[in-house]
C-alpha cells in the first residue's frame, strides 16, 4: 500500500470528524441542561432518523471489517455468525421497544424500579449496565487500534496507541457536550456512509460476475482451496465439541444479548410514543438485515475476488478483506479509482467505531449518573446537577476505556464483543423479562437476577482458557482453567433466569399486585409515559 | 383473522366518529412507514373503554383498568401474536444453530448449483426475520393501537381526576 490511500484516508477522516465536532456545536447551540435533552435528545426524534440511527449505533466496525473478513477466510461459517445479530432484533421488536418506551425514562433500571423498591435494583442494573457497556466499549477500542495500525500502515505500537486515544477523546466531546441529539446524529451520519459504502461496493462486485451469484459462491469456494467445504458450515466452529458447544452458547448470547443492550434501550427513549419506537426497529430490521446481506456478498466476494491466501497474507484474521477488495474493484492499487475506494472504506470504518463509541459512552454515563450516583451519595441530585455528573461520568468513562483500550489491546474484538452480549443476556435481559410480564416478581428476585447472571458470567471467563491454561490466553504462564468454552452464555443465561426465580420464591415480602397491574397496563398502553 | 374490507382503517374510523381520532399530539401517520403497507384490513372491533367511575389511589386505577375486559382484550391479542412466534423463531434460530454444529454433512447438501441447503437456510432466517417483523407491525398496527390508546386515554383521565379531586 502506497503513501497516497494513506494520506487520502486521513483526509477523509478529518472532514468526518469536523462534521461531527460540527454537529455538536450545533446541537449544544442552545441547550437548556435539561435531563430529558442530555439522555433522550428531547424525545422528538422520528421513527426513521431513530431506525437510522439504531443502524448506526449497533453496526460496529467488528461487522464491517471482521464480518466480511471471517466470511473470506472461512466462508459460511462467517455467515452463521452473523444471522444471530440479525435475528436478535425480532426479541427487540417483540418484548423491549414498545413496552420499555411505555414503561422507562432514561435508563434499564427505570423500567425495573416501577415495581421496585428503588436503591438495590438501580445499584444492581447500574452495575451490569455498566459493566456490559465497558466491555464493548474496549471491543470497539481494540478494533480502533487494529484498524489504524492496518489502514494507515503503522504497525508501532505508538501509532496504535494514539488511535485508542484519539477515539476516547472525541467520544467524550461528542457525549459531554452534545449529549444525546449530538449522538443521534453522528449515527445516522454514520449509517448513511456505511449503507452507501456497502451498496457501491457490492455493485461493484455484482458487476465483476455480471449479476451471477452462483457464479461469484462458485468462484469463491475455488479460490479458496476448500471447495464446496467453503460453502457449507465446520471449516471455522467446526473442530471438536467443545469449539461447536462454544458457538452454540455464542449464538444464544447474540440473539438473547441484544434486548439487554443499554445503548440499544436507550435508543427508544428518544422518539415520543411506543409506536414510534416500533416503527424505529422495523426500520432498523431492514436497514441491518440489508447490510448484512451486502456483508455478505462482499465477504464471498473478497473470497472470490482476492482469494483468501491475499486476505490472510494482509491481516491473519481477514480485517482488512473490505478495504483490500476496494482496492481491487477500483482498479488496483496504482489507480485513482483503488485510492479514493480504499480510502472511502477506511474512513467509514472509522466513522463506525466512532458512533458506536459514543452510544455506548452515553448509555453507560446514563446508567452512573441517573442509576449509580444518586443511589449511592444517598440523596436525589437534582436534575440540573444529574447531567452535569452525566458529563463527568462520560469524561471518566472514556479515561477508563482508554486505560482499558490500551491494556487490552492484545484481546480478540470479536471475542469481547460476544462477551458483552453474553453478560447483557444474562444479567439484563432476565430481569426486564420478569419484571414486565411476571406477575410474582419481587425486589429481591430482581436483585439476584442481576447479579445472578453476571457473576456467573464474569466467573466463567476467568475461569475460561481466554484468561489462563492456553498459549494464546491472558496470562499463558498460569493454569487455572476450568471451564472449557471461551463464551458463557449457555451457562450464565439460564442462570441469571434462574437467580431471579429463585430470588422470587425465596422472598419474604409478597408481591405487589397494584405495581405489576401499574407496570402491565403502562407497558401494554402507554399510559402515563413521559 | 377478523374478516377484512377493502377500506382505509384511519379513514373508516374518523367518518365513523366524526372527529379526529387521536388527540395524541404525537401521533405520526399512519402506514407511512418501510414495512407497514398500507393496510387493508377493517379497524380493530371497538373495545368497549374501561369503566369511567372510581375513585382510590392511582394503584386502584391500574388494578381496575388491569382487570378491565378493554385491557384484557388488548393483552391477550399481544400475548396470541408474540408467544407463538416467539417459539417458532426460536426453534427455527437454535434448531439452525445447533444442526450447523452437529450435522453439516446435511446442510452441505446441494439445492441448485453452487447454493446448498446451509446457503437456503441462511437466507432463510433473514427472509423469516423480515417477514416476522412486518408481520408483527401489522399486527400491531390494525389490532392493538386503536385500543391501546383509547385505554391510555382513559386511563390518564382517571388518575389526572384523581389528582384533582385530592387537592
Amino acid at each position: 500500500m502506497t503513501g497516497h490511500h494513506q494520506t487520502l484516508a486521513l483526509l477523509l477522516f478529518s472532514v468526518f470528524v469536523a462534521i461531527t465536532l460540527g454537529i455538536t456545536t450545533w446541537v449544544s447551540r442552545n441547550r437548556h441542561g435539561s435531563a430529558e435533552e442530555f439522555y433522550a435528545g428531547g424525545r422528538l426524534f422520528s421513527p426513521m432518523e431513530n431506525g437510522f440511527a439504531i443502524a448506526g449505533d449497533y453496526t460496529s466496525a467488528a461487522s464491517f471489517l471482521g464480518v466480511t473478513g471471517l466470511i473470506a477466510l472461512f466462508g459460511y461459517d462467517g455467515l452463521l455468525y452473523v444471522v444471530g445479530f440479525l435475528v436478535a432484533w425480532l426479541v427487540v421488536l417483540f418484548f423491549v421497544a414498545e413496552l420499555v418506551r411505555n414503561c422507562g425514562r432514561f435508563t434499564l433500571a427505570d423500567v425495573v424500579v416501577v415495581r421496585m423498591s428503588e436503591r438495590p435494583v438501580r445499584i444492581a442494573a447500574g452495575t451490569s449496565s455498566v459493566t456490559v457497556s465497558v466491555l464493548y466499549l474496549v471491543a470497539q477500542m481494540v478494533g480502533a487500534g487494529s484498524l489504524v495500525s492496518l489502514l494507515l500502515g503503522g504497525t508501532s505500537g505508538a501509532a496504535r496507541a494514539w488511535a485508542v486515544i484519539v477515539v476516547g477523546a472525541l467520544m467524550v466531546i461528542y457525549v459531554s457536550l452534545g449529549g444525546m441529539r449530538a449522538t443521534t446524529w453522528i449515527q445516522i451520519v454514520k449509517a448513511v456512509l456505511l449503507l452507501s459504502g456497502s451498496i457501491a461496493l457490492t455493485v461493484l462486485v455484482l458487476l465483476r460476475f455480471h449479476g451471477d451469484i452462483d457464479a461469484l459462491l462458485r468462484t469463491a469456494a475455488e479460490r479458496s482451496g476448500h471447495g464446496e467445504a467453503f460453502l457449507a458450515p465446520g471449516l471455522k466452529y467446526g473442530g471438536d465439541w467443545t469449539s461447536r458447544a462454544d458457538f452454540i452458547s455464542l449464538g444464544l448470547a447474540l440473539v438473547l444479548g441484544t434486548a439487554g443492550l443499554p445503548h440499544i434501550l436507550s435508543r427508544f427513549y428518544t422518539v415520543p410514543t411506543a409506536r414510534a419506537a416500533r416503527r424505529s426497529v422495523v426500520w432498523a430490521v431492514g436497514l441491518i438485515g440489508g447490510f448484512y446481506l451486502m456483508a455478505i456478498v462482499l465477504g464471498f466476494g473478497a473470497a472470490a475476488v482476492l482469494g483468501p491466501d491475499a486476505v490472510r497474507k494482509s491481516n491473519a484474521a481477514g480485517n482488512t478483506a473490505v478495504p483490500l477488495l476496494a482496492l481491487n474493484l477500483g482498479g488496483g492499487a496504482d489507480s485513482a479509482g483503488g485510492t479514493v475506494l480504499f480510502a472511502v472504506v477506511a474512513a467509514v470504518a472509522f466513522a463506525t467505531i466512532l458512533a458506536v463509541v459514543a452510544g455506548i459512552t452515553l448509555a453507560s454515563s446514563a446508567a452512573v449518573a441517573h442509576d449509580l450516583y444518586p443511589s449511592l451519595r444517598r440523596r436525589r441530585a437534582e436534575p440540573r446537577g444529574e447531567v452535569a455528573v452525566a458529563r463527568v461520568a462520560a469524561v471518566g468513562i472514556g479515561v477508563v476505556a482508554i486505560t482499558l483500550g490500551l491494556l487490552a489491546r492484545n484481546l480478540n474484538a470479536a471475542f469481547l464483543v460476544g462477551l458483552a452480549f453474553a453478560v447483557s443476556a444474562s444479567a439484563n435481559l432476565p430481569v426486564l423479562m420478569y419484571s414486565l410480564f411476571w406477575r410474582g416478581f419481587t425486589t429481591r428476585g430482581a436483585v439476584w437476577a442481576v447479579y445472578g447472571g453476571l457473576v456467573p458470567a464474569l466467573g466463567l471467563v476467568l475461569l475460561s482458557p481466554v484468561v489462563s491454561g492456553s498459549p494464546d490466553s491472558l496470562f499463558p504462564a498460569v493454569d487455572f482453567q476450568y471451564f472449557p468454552l471461551q463464551n458463557p452464555g449457555i451457562v450464565s443465561i439460564p442462570l441469571g433466569f434462574l437467580a431471579g426465580w429463585l430470588g422470587t420464591v425465596t422472598s419474604a415480602e409478597p408481591p405487589d399486585e397494584a405495581k405489576h397491574a401499574e407496570t402491565e397496563v403502562r407497558s401494554l398502553t402507554g399510559a402515563g409515559a413521559v | 383473522m377478523e374478516k377484512q374490507e377493502g377500506c382505509d382503517p384511519a379513514r373508516a374510523g374518523v367518518e365513523a366518529a366524526g372527529q379526529p381520532l387521536y388527540g395524541d399530539p404525537w401521533y405520526d401517520a399512519l402506514a407511512s412507514g418501510w414495512g407497514e403497507v398500507d393496510g387493508t384490513g377493517a379497524p380493530a372491533p371497538v373495545v368497549p373503554p374501561a369503566s369511567r367511575e372510581r375513585t382510590g389511589g392511582a394503584s386502584e386505577v391500574y388494578l381496575e383498568v388491569q382487570r378491565s375486559e378493554a385491557f384484557q382484550e388488548v393483552r391477550s391479542r399481544y400475548r396470541r401474536f408474540v408467544i407463538p412466534a416467539l417459539v417458532l423463531f426460536l426453534t427455527w434460530y437454535v434448531g439452525y444453530v445447533v444442526t450447523a454444529q452437529t450435522a453439516p454433512g446435511l446442510m452441505a447438501r446441494p439445492v441448485a448449483g453452487s447454493v446448498n441447503v446451509a446457503m437456503v437456510a441462511g437466507i432463510g432466517q433473514f427472509l423469516t426475520t423480515f417477514l416476522l417483523t412486518w408481520a408483527y407491525a401489522r399486527h400491531a398496527r390494525l389490532r392493538r393501537d386503536r385500543a391501546a390508546l383509547d385505554l391510555r386515554w382513559d386511563t390518564q383521565e382517571l388518575t389526572r381526576r384523581l389528582r384533582g379531586a385530592e387537592r
